[in-house]
């Protein structure tokens, strides 16, 4: 008689997903509406019109492939750990929270860049929010990236405690999501300044 | 009082060799009481700070309303409370008044009926009724109540400034806001506003993402979607809203910080103060109106879905008949859900906005009228021909469909870009929203305690206190806002200290006489339902495990739930939660937890089939995979 049972309506003992991952998504999605108002406000700012036009510091571009590697290295380094090489993911974690600490150091950098070529924090001339936005959009990525690079070393430290392995990887899976958003966030957030400068 | 006895509990607790462990096996005072990861325990936390603050809250509005019905008055006998607010005349500070409307506003909005109401029941009923230990994360949902705390002690301690809490409305706007020298409530008082609206949104997203993760994930065996309560599906709902919405103010206040405290110019542009230019320059106003209003609309729902949720239930338990529509309920909330977050620009008709992209507004405004009348239809489809028990808890739920629907009608002039230029901010907004979210609301949360307080104290509240409270109250509250539909029609713009210094406006002053001794009587009114409230904690007559005969998983529990709801297995669930006076049944009611094995005598064609699925040892279903 078993045999014949289709499951309709029952719902399953345990629906799918790890509950904390579920709330990391539902983080994510509140981050992206954060964005996505900031970003709506830019554009709606710049068709009134009165808008100083400004370049993007060489800085960001290679902040952007920083941010990129490093996304590639932390894939590394949950590939190694899945497969239990404990070696590969400590050195790809190491070389994956270098990179993220670098991109905030080169995001200061860049932000230094702009002030060299007068885009200031507070405009002096009406034109001058266009340099505000800037400041304010790249700012709130980066203090979502220090807390990504805390977490990032949270997972560094344990892979080195070896609490990281191919039967314990919610953690470090976690992480890779983030660490991912974050680097798609700023791909997004590079993008459209560049196509709405 | 409580704090007392729990002390002396907890010394016996104490001395008495762990005598009481099977009650409480786990924790001290601190951590059982204080710092609590139970859901229960954190609902009732936030159901205790969310009456404090609509007290808190009431009382200011009688005071602005003493002034606005009494502007002649006498008022030195408030000196001792509100000191320097008082005017050497003996008046109310024009400056004050502003901030009272403006607190009032942000208390009610924020503080009760979105952390009062959803942090409440939410947090107590979504455990309870889907079948869950917890929540998903006890230590967030911890979290998410330290941080209202936090945000409510920063907003109250603006109210200690000399300068005074934050004045500029409940919305904000700039350049009202930004510009310390506009007003005195724009300086420390705005700066903390800020603050405490950050924590709450903090607290709001922990919430909401905690809710939506355990009504996904943490439903007991058998219990599908197409099985739960509505209220569950309300809160589910409203904490999606809340997560998409929130985050959006905290772009708009964030934007505000920097123009306040940075120099920047998101929002200002061109202002003269005392004949002198400020530096800001460039900005947009209607810029922070739109950020503002994303939240801002989709807030309202967020205030009301969830009052509709437990009005649903409430009203099918006590009609004694399945909910009419269930389906319809569902998808009224899911299309209201989505509306809400594409109307919000009718708060800016008259901002000069492109007429066109007005009537585009206006038609999506207008459309919420569809689904919210499926739900007042519904709902009186459920009472009719019901075997209509009166509880108080029923009658606040039936004085919610009245508000409901007397303010959604109103709703519908308000919402056309036309008639909106004559009504924009008169008494007739303030009638409208008082009325359909405001009052319809409370009246939610209000139901909600008197039907789960046996759940939540054990204990029954008193019924003929609850009778005097609803009636006092719902005549109280129609006393107070209908006559503001004419007042407004006739003109009266709201947030102004005083009328009678023009001649157009002098007249109605016995219609605002009467709003404000109704004002009052109704706030009177809540302290008979205080006393309720607190006596019967303690001394109420003791409730039976299921007094209200519901079919719902948390009258399955223990009167006095533990940590983890239920000794032994969690309930498996067999059916829908509002099989009440199924034909052919014993009862007239059968609750979720029985299987339709046991009820051959009332099963329909297809439930009959179910049977098949359910097997004999109370585990739900055997998941087959592949063949045997």
């Amino acid at each position: 008689m078993a045999a014949e049972i289709k499951l309709v309506e029952e719902a399953k003992v345990q629906a799918g997903m790890n509950p904390k991952k579920f709330a990391l998504w539902l983080f994510m999605v509140s981050v992206i509406m954060i964005f996505g108002a900031l970003t709506s406000a830019y554009i709606v700012r710049q068709a009134e019109g009165n808008w100083l036009d400004f370049e993007m510091p060489t800085m960001f571009w290679i902040t952007t492939a920083m941010i990129l590697t490093s996304s590639l290295t932390m894939h590394w380094a949950y590939f190694s750990a899945k497969k239990d090489n404990v070696e590969m993911a400590k050195v790809a974690m190491v070389i994956t929270v270098i990179l993220g600490a670098g991109f905030l150091v080169g995001q200061w950098l860049g932000w230094s860049e702009l002030v060299a070529n007068g885009i200031y924090l507070v405009g002096r001339e009406s034109s001058g929010v266009s340099g505000s936005f800037l400041y304010v959009i790249s700012g709130l990525h980066g203090v979502h990236v220090i807390s990504g690079v805390i977490f990032l070393t949270v997972v560094m430290v344990n892979v080195f405690r070896l609490k990281i392995h191919s039967r314990s990887l919610s953690q470090i899976e976690m992480c890779t999501t983030y660490w991912h958003f974050l680097d798609g966030l700023w791909l997004y957030l590079f993008v459209f300044l560049l196509l709405n400068r | 009082m409580a704090t007392t006895d729990i002390h002396i509990h907890h010394d016996v607790h104490h001395h008495d060799d762990h005598g009481h462990d099977e009650h409480h096996h786990e924790g001290n005072f601190w951590t059982t009481y204080v710092f609590s990861q139970d859901h229960k325990v954190i609902a009732k936390q936030f159901l205790i700070t969310g009456i404090f603050w609509a007290l808190f809250g009431g009382i200011l509005s009688v005071i602005f309303r003493l002034q606005l019905g009494f502007p002649e008055a006498n008022l030195a006998w408030l000196k001792p409370v509100l000191g320097q607010w008082i005017t050497p005349e003996n008046k109310l500070d024009p400056e004050f008044y502003l901030a009272l409307v403006t607190m009032h506003g942000t208390i009610m909005v924020f503080f009760v009926l979105t952390a009062g109401l959803s942090g409440t029941f939410s947090n107590f009923l979504i455990p309870l009724q889907i079948g869950a230990r917890d929540m998903a994360s006890g230590f967030l949902n911890m979290l998410s109540y330290w941080f209202f705390f936090l945000s409510s002690v920063v907003m109250l301690t603006s109210f200690f400034l000399e300068t005074g809490p934050a004045a500029g409305g409940w919305t904000v706007y700039p350049p009202l806001s930004a510009l310390p020298q506009a007003i005195k409530g724009s300086g420390t008082g705005m700066t903390m506003w800020l603050v405490a609206m950050a924590l709450f949104i903090v607290s709001s997203l922990l919430g909401g993402i905690n809710y939506i993760t355990t009504v996904i994930n943490m439903r007991t065996n058998g219990m599908s979607f197409t099985r739960l309560p509505l209220t569950i599906w309300a809160f589910f709902f409203t904490a999606i809203i809340g997560v998409l919405s929130f985050p959006v103010l905290f772009a708009a206040a964030l934007l505000l910080i920097f123009d306040r405290s940075f120099g920047t110019s998101f929002y200002l542009s061109d202002i003269f103060i005392g004949g002198e230019a400020l530096p800001h320059t460039g900005g947009s106003p209607i810029l922070f109106q739109h950020l503002f209003w994303f939240l801002g609309h989709p807030e309202v729902y967020i205030v009301l879905l969830p009052a509709l949720g437990i009005s649903s239930e409430i009203i099918a338990t006590n009609s004694r008949k399945p909910i009419f529509g269930y389906k319809a309920m569902i998808g009224s909330m899911l299309f209201i859900a989505i509306l809400s977050f594409i109307v919000w620009a009718h708060h800016m008709f008259v901002t000069g906005m492109n007429p066109f992209l007005g009537s585009i507004f206006m038609l999506l405004t207008l459309i919420i009228a569809v689904p919210s009348a499926v739900k007042i239809f519904n709902y009186v489809t459920t009472l009719w021909k019901g075997n209509i028990r009166f509880t108080p808890g029923m009658l606040f739920s039936i004085g919610l469909v009245s508000f409901f629907l007397t303010g959604g009608i109103t709703g519908i002039f308000l919402g056309n870009s036309a008639i909106d230029i004559q009504l924009h901010d008169t008494y007739f907004v303030v009638a409208h929203f008082h009325l359909v979210m405001g009052s319809a609301s409370f009246f939610g949360m209000l139901a909600g305690i008197y039907h789960w307080f046996p759940k939540m104290f054990g204990r029954m509240m008193n019924d003929k206190l609850g009778y005097i409270h609803f009636w006092l109250t719902f005549v109280g509250v129609y006393l107070v806002f209908f006559p503001m539909h004419y007042i407004g029609i006739a003109g009266f713009p709201r947030r102004y200290y005083t009328w009678t210094n023009f001649e157009t406006f002098s007249g109605f002053a016995d219609l605002n006489m009467l709003v404000s001794v109704a004002a009052i009587v109704t706030l009177s009114a809540q302290f008979i339902f205080l006393f309720n409230f607190f006596y019967s904690m303690f001394r109420g007559r003791v409730a039976s495990a299921n007094p209200w005969n519901s079919t719902t998983l948390e009258w399955t529990t223990p009167r006095n739930p533990g940590h983890g709801n239920w000794p032994g297995e969690i309930p498996s669930v067999y059916r829908w939660p509002y099989d009440y006076s199924k034909p052919g049944a014993k009862d007239d009611f059968i609750p979720q937890t029985i299987p339709y094995s046991e009820t051959p005598e009332s099963n329909l064609p297809h439930e009959n089939e179910l049977i098949k699925l359910e097997s004999s040892n109370g585990h739900g279903a055997i998941i087959v995979e592949g063949k045997h």
